[in-house]
Formats: structure tokens, sequence, C-alpha cells
């Protein structure tokens, strides 16, 4: 088989690969749930460079103003403390990997700001924050090295559903309108020092396929790659993702990017996860990550599984061989990742499944 | 990395994982605007709706892969494709396989694969424009993450021989898999369909090289497919689709052989070898293998006579469906027989009747015909049991048409017509279960068996009465439970005894041919064979009806039993038992210190009445349904098979359309009982106590005496409830659950319709309906009423798996294996009262839809089976049922270890 391109940094996947052979790795939880709880207003959105609703990037005309709160991603420039204080609260609680604040720092999420000129700096400057939180925490413990997850998230819109129930036809975007913000966003990610790339939250399995298509050119233009996670999100008790596949379609549809570990995250409390996360662990010849919500959202929208009851039903998947990587997503906090962390402790990774020669 | 393995996985909404198992991938073909005027039509004309609705047929066809190409000048192909992708791919039961984007310029194949979510396939690349070209589309296909179609097509042209298909084939491969890094099990080769029979000489051999070059490429290219356009080898014949079917057929049949294992193909259309006038095939054969000079000459000359009415049984559109109906009338009943259709049944036998001199010549004639093809292709395995109850089906309601007249043309002239032979069926006294012995009574009629059914729990004086009266020419006897092993036994004496020297067929779901060698056979002097299922029946019937072949065949038969009681002499010595003695020394260990059970939240009785048909449906496990009908396979894989797959689709379809009738209408009544009593073992008994501690009633439990290593036990089910001695409270439930009220009134009415498929599949489906049932009270006992596991939360997969705490074994069954203690469950839970559940004489419970069993809820309980027991254990075991050791000895005689006699 021809050789893949070198790895842009061969000693940090080293130590991965390493530390996924001994142990189960922890991956952080919630940034939204995080950030919430700083109360934030306008103003701390916009901070001084945005103090207008836009910048001087912005092509002015009418109504450029905007709100800009709930633009998460943004506080990586305006409010950068926060975000490097949610990374060090997770790392302290025992996280292996931290997930840049880049969820939407896509051209698509970020057209609803108007902001889509700074769409790459947003990627790059919220990998640089996890890195410096990354490296401050692996020099105080060089025997747990940490990593710097770049997150590419699913967009607000996708390429396979009609948005138009009148016309099934209809696509309100397109695989090369998503492939090129993905591409922006990749530079970004590995140009502010990320370890490794996660495509995640897929709820349409056509979307991740632009952002690998994305990754695959920006790796072969800069002759090296970085290790690839995916993660999708089957969205109910249905056990499909938003887009109609099953677990087992959906890893073969992305297999072909040959990534570090497949997984799943969000919309799912653990216990509704497992049996999807177990038919990964079944087929999937990579490591496997799971990172669920705190159960289910209650009648106010709110995430109210304890960190004890996330981490035993965790420490059962653990316990079942099903896991190489676990962490949380909407609703988890430090509190949950700590419970997490040590409820997986000392528990062995599941073992990659070795090729059948006769098959 | 390492991978699991090399099987190829494309996707669309589900997995499409190509095992070897699978033999033959079908791609749908229609939706390619190059190969369908129709398709081409719609899609120019701009009826996308249209369109798609092409494709929903191909899917419920049975296509695995859908092709779709737009390559037609006055269309915007790229524009096209996209639309007609992002349409069907809004369409779940569409968009559920995976599709093959299929168009000679790359910027529509690029376009297409922009709009698949799933792992598509691309069709196709090649060598043609240079390895350059190659590697840099290969590597995009890589990226999008499709598998791809290599036509063995070069800087040269396309390849025509097998040399050189085989060549580029070689080179793609190893640029593909050396270079580009493509995965190997993503490559499958076209190496070119061509047209035979083309009057030049040249042509004659391209389908032998398409056959021999596959032959090599499977070979020495590992993990690769070979896929092709199969309507191009008969181009020649276009217009005369008989022919052409024909030629797919036949070349189809050669090329799999080879090692062709993909292939667009009129998904709804693949016709079968065998269903080829002979001549036609031959003529046909010597085409494609090119076995003669004038072979086209040959096949040239008949083939006008083919022309005119299309024999294509499955054809695609309706048109083409409905063409048999202009056949001649006794064409047309052998058509309705062999497709199972009873619409036009009885129109056309009052039309064949009038045409013949006498109403039986129209059964002898052609629906005799009719059956023997049927019978003659369920016996090859090319039929399956469901089509051929519902070609019997046909068979009956025409029957019942021409009866009336028969029955006049008897009074006058006194001939009844011939059979070939008179067979006498019955359950066995004892036993209630018919299904299967309905199933052989419907096969042995379809191959003109004269089948008198005497029904259930039929006493051996009554079926051997009747055996003389009839002048029958042998017997069957079925039976499901163990003790009708003994009962059948016992008929087999009575027949010596009373110097019968008619055949006897043993069958039935506990029966084996090792039990009818060791048990049945030595008693009765006569032939006695073991029928293994209704697809054996019709061959054995036939050859002990047959003078000349009823000696060769019993000779073979007895010699194979006398073989089996020689190996089983000499199997005892092999494996003994150990001593029981030593057996309860190495009893499970319920870790008594630490284990505290679980006390339920309520004990005592309590009574489901009438419980919803509907909540029981989730629960059904499919796969045993599937066996019933000896389509084997386990749901939902069975739906795919390769093989059973189109059948079992289709018995399952009318399976779920009658579940909804009986739902909806209320056919069948539901009951269930259970309790939870506080229980203690002791030794290899359980007491179940009453409030005040005094033993109600003793349970008695068996023990494994097989030799194994210390650690691991020799299981009784006493073991899992907490001995008397240990002074810990414990706890035994018990339940009798039932689905079958009120069946017999639709049976009943079933088979006044001359509509056994319906009566079977209503029996086959309460019967499932009963275990659902037990399945789902077992889950609400564990989560509610005993309570113990008030979070389980298993889907259906995990219940059939078992993966929950805790056991259900039936009384009667591996792991308690005597009956009898049927009894004692159904006194504790007053169960006939409870449920209109009764029992016969040798415990079977009436309705047949019923399960009954005890509940333990020990963490490590466990099914096991109890096997051979020692007579010291049975002499135990009597003592303690208060028998003699003989009525032990009857009622144990499945799992004797020893001669009794």
């Amino acid at each position: 088989m021809s050789a893949p391109l070198p790895w842009l940094h061969p000693q940090r996947v080293e130590m991965l690969e390493r530390a996924l052979d001994q142990r189960i790795l922890v991956i952080d939880g919630a940034m939204g749930t995080m950030i919430q709880s700083h109360r934030l207003d306008e103003t701390d959105y916009r901070g001084e460079r945005f103090v207008d609703g836009h910048d001087s990037g912005h092509a002015h005309g009418e109504g450029c103003s905007h709100d800009l709160k709930g633009n998460n991603d943004l506080l990586s420039l305006t409010r950068p403390d926060i975000i490097s204080g949610v990374h060090e609260a997770y790392l302290d609680a025992g996280a292996d990997l931290v997930e840049t604040n880049t969820f939407n720092a896509t051209a698509i999420s970020q057209s609803d700001y108007h902001l889509e000129h700074i769409v790459y700096e947003l990627n790059r400057e919220g990998a640089r924050l996890a890195r410096a939180a990354c490296d401050a925490y692996s020099a105080k413990t060089p025997e747990k090295p940490r990593f710097v997850i770049g997150v590419l998230g699913p967009t607000s819109r996708t390429a396979s559903i009609s948005p138009d129930v009148n016309d099934p036809g209809f696509r309100n975007t397109s695989f090369d309108e998503l492939r090129a913000t993905y591409r922006e966003a990749t530079e970004g990610l590995i140009d502010g020092g990320a370890d490794v790339l996660m495509v995640e939250t897929i709820f349409d399995t056509l979307n991740a396929k632009a952002a690998l298509f994305a990754i695959g050119e920006v790796f072969e233009q800069r002759g090296g790659r970085l290790p690839i996670m995916i993660s999708g999100t089957i969205t109910d008790r249905s056990g499909r993702t938003l887009s109609g596949q099953t677990a087992e379609a959906f890893h073969a549809s992305l297999a072909h990017s040959r990534p570090l570990a497949f997984g799943l995250n969000c919309a799912l409390g653990a216990a509704d996860m497992r049996e999807h996360v177990e038919t990964l662990a079944r087929v999937c010849r990579s490591f496997v990550s799971a990172h669920p919500n705190a159960g289910l959202p209650n009648a106010f929208g709110e995430y109210d599984e304890t960190p004890e009851e996330m981490a035993s039903t965790l420490r059962e998947f653990a316990t079942s061989g099903l896991l190489n990587l676990v962490g949380g997503c909407c609703g988890t906090t430090p509190a949950h990742i700590r419970a997490i962390a040590d409820a997986v402790r000392g528990l062995a990774p599941r073992r990659l499944p070795v090729r059948d020669l006769a098959a | 990395m390492t991978a699991t393995s090399h099987h190829t996985v494309l996707s669309g909404l589900e997995p499409l994982v190509i095992t070897p198992q699978l033999n033959f991938v079908n791609v749908g073909e229609r939706t390619n605007v190059t190969g369908s005027a129709q398709f081409r039509k719609m899609i120019k004309e701009g009826r996308f709706e249209d369109a798609v609705e092409v494709a929903r047929q191909q899917v419920e066809n049975g296509a695995q892969i859908l092709d779709v190409n737009m390559d037609e000048g006055l269309i915007d192909s790229e524009a096209a494709m996209v639309r007609f992708l992002n349409l069907i791919a809004s369409e779940p039961d569409i968009a559920r396989i995976p599709v093959m984007v299929d168009s000679s310029k790359w910027s529509v194949i690029e376009a297409g694969l922009k709009c698949l979510q799933g792992k598509g396939v691309v069709n196709s690349i090649s060598l043609k424009e240079g390895e350059a070209a190659f590697r840099e589309q290969a590597r995009k296909v890589l990226r999008y993450g499709a598998a791809a179609v290599v036509m063995a097509f070069d800087e040269d042209g396309q390849a025509d021989t097998c040399e050189r298909k085989v060549a580029i084939c070689t080179r793609a491969y190893r640029i593909l898999v050396d270079e580009v890094g493509f995965p190997p099990e993503d490559i499958i080769f076209d190496p070119n369909i061509f047209a035979i029979a083309t009057g030049i000489e040249e042509h004659d051999n391209y389908a032998v090289d398409f056959i021999e070059a596959t032959r090599i490429i499977r070979r020495s290219l590992p993990h690769c497919h070979v896929s092709g356009g199969v309507s191009n080898v008969s181009f020649s014949f276009r217009g005369n689709e008989p022919v052409r079917a024909a030629i797919h057929a036949v070349f189809l049949y050669h090329a799999i052989a080879a090692g062709m294992d993909m292939g667009i193909v009129n998904a709804g259309a693949l016709p079968i070898v065998d269903d080829l006038d002979p001549e036609l095939r031959e003529r046909v054969e010597d085409v494609v293998l090119n076995r003669r000079r004038d072979a086209t000459e040959r096949l040239l000359e008949i083939a006008e006579r083919y022309k005119r009415g299309s024999r294509d049984p499955a054809a695609g559109n309706a048109e083409e469906k409905d063409a048999w109906r202009s056949l001649p009338v006794a064409r047309r009943l052998a058509h309705a027989l062999v497709h199972g259709i009873d619409a036009y049944v009885e129109t056309d036998t009052e039309e064949a009747r009038l045409e013949a001199t006498r109403p039986l010549d129209v059964i002898e004639g052609p629906l005799m015909d009719g059956m023997n093809v049927v019978g003659d292709l369920f016996g090859a395995g090319k039929m399956f049991l469901p089509q051929v109850v519902k070609s019997a089906r046909v068979m009956k309601k025409a029957v019942a048409w021409l009866l009336p007249w028969i029955e006049a043309e008897k009074l006058r002239t006194g001939d009844a017509g011939k059979s070939n032979g008179k067979i006498i069926m019955a359950t066995v006294k004892g036993d209630v279960h018919d299904i299967g012995k309905n199933i052989v009574g419907v096969v042995l009629r379809c191959n003109n068996f004269e089948v008198i059914d005497l029904g259930v729990m039929v006493p051996a004086q009554k079926i051997l009465d009747t055996a003389r009266a009839e002048n029958a020419d042998m017997i069957g006897l079925s039976g499901l439970i163990t003790p009708s092993l003994e009962e059948m036994t016992h008929v087999a004496r009575e027949m010596q005894r009373q110097d019968f020297h008619l055949p006897l067929l043993i069958g039935g779901a506990t029966t084996s041919r090792a039990h009818t060698a060791l048990k049945i056979e030595p008693h009765y002097r006569s032939p006695t064979v073991w029928v293994k299922d209704a697809s054996r029946a019709v061959g054995v019937a036939q050859s002990l009806i047959s003078k000349d072949m009823v000696d060769a065949f019993m000779e073979k038969i007895r010699a194979d039993y006398a073989e089996i009681r020689e190996r089983h002499k000499g199997r005892g010595d092999a494996r003994r038992l150990v001593t029981l003695e030593k057996a309860r020394a190495q009893r499970f260990d319920g870790d008594w210190d630490q284990h505290r059970p679980p006390q339920p939240r309520k004990t005592g009785v309590t009574v489901l009445e009438d419980f919803p048909i509907a909540e029981l449906v989730p629960f059904i496990d499919w796969s045993p349904f599937f066996n019933a009908w000896e389509l084997a396979g386990s749901y939902p894989a069975i739906l795919d098979d390769a093989v059973v797959g189109a059948q079992a689709r289709e018995l399952h379809r009318d399976a779920l359309a009658m579940l909804d009738r009986l739902v909806a209408e209320k056919w069948l009544v539901a009951r269930g009982v259970f309790g939870l009593w506080p229980a203690t073992a002791s030794g290899d008994d359980v007491q179940v106590l009453g409030g005040d501690g005094t033993t109600i009633l003793t349970l008695h439990f068996l023990r494994q005496q097989v030799d194994k290593p210390v650690e691991r036990p020799d299981f009784c089910l006493a073991d899992f409830i907490a001995p008397k001695d240990s002074g810990i409270d414990d706890w035994i439930g018990g339940f009798a659950v039932t689905a079958g009220l009120g069946i017999d009134a639709h049976v009943a009415r079933f088979e006044g319709e001359h509509d056994d498929y319906s009566a079977i599949l209503l029996k086959a489906l309460a019967d499932r309906l009963a275990e659902a049932f037990a399945e789902c009270l077992h889950q609400r006992v564990r989560r509610d009423y005993w309570g113990y596991a008030a979070d389980e939360a298993l889907d259906n997969d995990a219940l059939i798996a078992e993966r929950y705490q805790g056991i259900r074994p039936a009384p009667g069954y591996p792991a308690c294996p005597d009956h009898t203690e049927k009894a004692t469950l159904f006194r504790l839970l007053d169960a006939s009262a409870n449920t209109g559940i009764s029992l016969t004489e040798s415990y079977a419970m009436l309705p047949t839809a019923a399960v009954s069993g005890w509940y333990f809820s020990h963490p490590r309980s466990q099914y096991f089976v109890v096997g051979r027991l020692s007579r010291e254990q049975v002499e135990d075991y009597a003592r303690r049922k208060g028998w003699s050791v003989a009525e032990a000895e009857r009622w144990l005689a499945p799992n004797l270890d020893y001669d009794p006699e």
C-alpha cells in the first residue's frame, strides 16, 4: 500500500497512541454549560474589537451592526480568560484531551453574526488557547501528557436534508460550500496547534464527508497530517442520525478517512447511547469514543444526570470493553468529568480488533 | 491500524456488507437513461416524481444497489443527477440502499458523489486515458469515500479477450492497491460483457472470455469483486425478450459460478435457469459457452417461437406481469400454481373443465403438471416452503371448484382417479402440535398423495383402525413434546402386535434419526423412517411407494439405523456419568454468604385478563417463525439472504398484514397468570411456602451428572434457590400465558376457504405471540412485580439474547425435562381456571399457543441441559415423586442413560 502522508507532529502522535494503548483517555465536558455560568452580556461578547457589533474587516452596509451575544466561539478573541479557565477546569478534573472552543467557527454558522471573515482566526485562536492550557498541564504532569482536539462542528445546515417540506430535492447548503469553510477552519486549527482534528456532533453524514474531504485537501497541501476523530450523533431512540443512518451505515460512510477514533456524542444520555457505542465497537477498526450528554433534557431543557449516575453508566461501558476515549457533552461539568475519570481509572481500554487475514 | 475483515461495506441509510454468503449482489438498472427508454422519457420531461417511483420499485424488487445514470445528449446530466439523488435521499425506503453513480463523464460522477451521505460506488474509472488520469480519479474516489467499478479498458481500448481482460485488471489492481492505497475490497472489476450471437465469428467466444477472465481475476486479485452489465450479452436478440431473458439466465448461471458476484440486472426479473424450456436452454448454452460452430443459427431457428407471449415470470412492469393471462388455459393454470396466484383460479379451472372430456382430466392434466413443476423446484431447493403452501392453496381451490362435477362423474362411472398413494397422518395421543404435520400434509398433497389427516391427540387404535378401513399405503406420526416420543414407540409396538406391514413415518421437532433408530424402529419390522422436514417428506413417501425403489431405499435406511445403534452402544462407556453423590457435591454455589435474594414487591398470584395483543407485537422473536417455514436464517438478516431473502420478505409481509388484521379485528385473546412465592431449597427439591412458612407444594428438579472439572458445577435448578439450612429468605415464581384463545374459529374459517397457507400462518403467529407474551411478562415481573431489575432497559434483540438477570425455564424442556411438573405449576397458579389453558394427558398445553415455566431471580442463574440420567438418579427421583421406577423411566425416557428393558 502506498505510504500515507507523514504526521505533522510525530512525537505528539506517538505519545497519544502510547497513552491510548495503556488506558482509557478522558475527554473534557461541555463548553456552553460552563460559559453560561458566567452570565455574560453583550459587551463581554463584543469586547473592544467588536464594540460596534462588527469589526473593520467587515464589509459595511445596511444593518451591519449585530448582537453578538451567544456567539460563544467569539469569546476566544474577546474573553480568552474565560475560555482558558474552562480548559483549565477540565484539565484539573483529569481530562487528557480538551476540545477547542470552535464548534460554530464555520462560515455557515458565523454568517448568523456576519462574521464569516474571521473563521480562520476563530479556529486558530481557539486552538492556541487550548494548546497553552494543555502545555501548562503537561509540564506539570509529564507522565500524563494532555492533547488538543481541534473541533469541527456540524454547522447549522444539512447537505442531505431538505429544509423545505414542499421540495424534498431542495438544499440550503452544498458539499462545496461546506468543504470550503471546513478547509478554512482546518487551516486555523492546525496553525493554532491542535494535536487531533475531530469532526463531531455529526447529524448529517454528508456534512462530515465534506469536512473530511477538506481535511484531506489541507493535509495534502501541507504534506503532513494529524490524527482524525469522528463523532456522530444518534438523535433519538430511533437509533438513527438526523439524516437517517444507522450507526453501522454511518461508520461505513466515513471509514475511508481512516480515523484514529470513531465515536458518538450529544443528543442522548449515556444509557441510551450504549447500544450504538456497542455497534461501533463491533464494526470499527479504530479506537472508540463516547461523550454523551448528562442524560436527557428535563422539562426545563436542563440536563440533570448527576456526575455519579453518569460515571457509573460509563464505567459499565468500560468494563464491557467498549471504550478507548470517554467524556461528556451537553450539560456535563468538571464534576462529571472528574467522576468519569475516577470511574474508568485502571480499567483496560478496548482492544483493537485484529485483522482477519483469512477473510 | 488493523481491519476486522476484508468484506466490502457499502451504505445508504443502512449498511450493505458484501459477504461471500450474499453470493450475488443485484444492482438495479432501471434508473438508467441509457438502459430504460421509460426512465429516459421521465427525466427528459422533468417527471422526477415518476422517476423516484421507478427507484422505489427497484428497491422493492430486491435491488441491493441502485445504479443511476443520466448520460443523454439532451439532458443536463449533472443537474439531473443532483436533482434525482437529492430527491431519493428524502425517501427512506429508497435511500436505505447504496447508490452507484454511473456516468462516462467524470464531472457527472463528481456531482453525484457530492450528494451521497452513504458509501456509494463510482461506475466507472479506467486506464482509458492513461495512468495519470486513472490515479487522479482513484484518489478522488477514495477521498469521497466510495468504492469503484474499474472497467477493463486501457489506452488501446476495451479488452475483448480473456488474456487482455486479465492483464488490464491486474495492472489496474496493482496501481490502485500499491500506489494509491485503494482498499482492494472496494475494487469492482467490470471485464466487459459484449454481445454474442451477432453472426460475426470473432464475437462467438465473448461470453466465455468474460467467464474465464472472471475466474482468473477472482482467484488472483484478492478481495476484489467482478460485475458487469448483463443485458449487453443478448443485444443481438433485442425485441425478443424471452430469448434475451434465457440468455441472461444461462450467462449469469455460469458467470456466477466463476466468481461474478455483482451485476447490473433488472432486479425484478432475475430469471431461473431451470424455468427454461430444455430445448431453449440447450441452444442458449451452446451459444453462451460457444460449444458449436452453428450455435447461433440453431438458436435463431427456434427463437421466433418464443417471441410471442412473455415467458419471463417476474418481469418488471405490470404489462409483462400480466402477459401470462394471454397464454392458453393449461399454461395459465401451471403459471398460477408455480407462482401461487389464486386470483383467477376459479375462472381458469372452469374454462379448463369446459374444454376437458372429464373434470378429472383437469386435475390429472394441467393441475398435476403444474404441481409437478412445483414439487421438482421445491425438491431442488429452488422454491421455498411458503411458496409451496401458496401453490397448494391454488390447487385446493381448483380442486374444490371441480369437486361437484367429479362427484357426479364418479357416481356415473365409478372412476375415482388415481393418486400416488394414501397416507394417514396424525399428531399422537397427548400432543396437540400440528403446524409441522399440516405443512407436510400440504406438501404431500401437492405431490398427488391422498392425505387423511386425523388431527391431533389421536389414540393409537384410531390411527390403526383408520389405516385398515381406508386401505392406506402408509402412516405418518407427528409430535412435538418429548412424551410423544414414547407414544410413537407405543404405536410402533401396536402395529407390530396387530400384524401391520405399512411403512411408518416419524416426524416432529423432538424426533430424531437417533431416537427413531434406537427406540422406534426395533419395535416394528416393516419400514420405519424418520423424516427430517417437509422438504424430505415427498422423497421418502415416493421411495416407499415405489416397488422399484423401496428395497434399495430401506436397505440403506436399515443399515444407517443399525450403525447408529452400534455407535450408541459403544458410546455409553466413552463418557460415563458421575455418581449422583459426586454431582451433588459439585453443585452450583449460590454464594449464600453474600447474596441476599431480592424480595418481590408482591407475592401471591396475579391474573392478566385479556392482555392487549398489540403490546406483544414488539416482543416477537421472528427467527423461529421463519424456521417454522423451513427458511433457515436469523431475523432480520434473513430478509436480505441471497437464497431465501425474497421468500422471507414475502412471508414477513404476509405475516405483518395478518398481524394487523388479527389485532384490529380481535381474532385472538391473550390471558396470563403468574405467581411469586416464598421458597426454600431442600436438596434437589424446592419447597413452595405459604404465608405461615409451611410447605404448600414441593417441586422436583433433576441434576446434571456430567463429568466436569471442579470449577464447573453440575447444575440443578434447585441450586438457584437459597437452601433451607442457610436461613435466608428466597422466592420462586411461575407463569402460564396463552395468546391462542379463539384461534380455532379462524383456523376453521381458513380451512373452509381451502386456504391452508393462512391457517398455518395464523397458528405460527399465535405461537410467536405466546412466546412474546412470556417475554413481555417476564420483563414486567423483573422490572415491576418482583422488581429486582427496576431499571432494566433492554431492546428486543437483547431480550432475545437473554441478556437479563434471571431465567424462566419451562417444565419439559432441557433444564427441567419432566413434563409432569407442569401439573404442579398449574395447581399453584390455578392456571386452567385463570387462563383457559388445559393440559393433555402428556402435559401438552391447549391452546398450543401457550408458554409456561418457572422464574428464578438469582443473578447467576442460567439455562442448562440436564442431559442423561443414571439409573441411580431416576430411582432417587421416583422416590421423591412417589412413583414406581418404571413410571419414572417412562416420563424420563428421552433422558435415560441406560436401557430400562
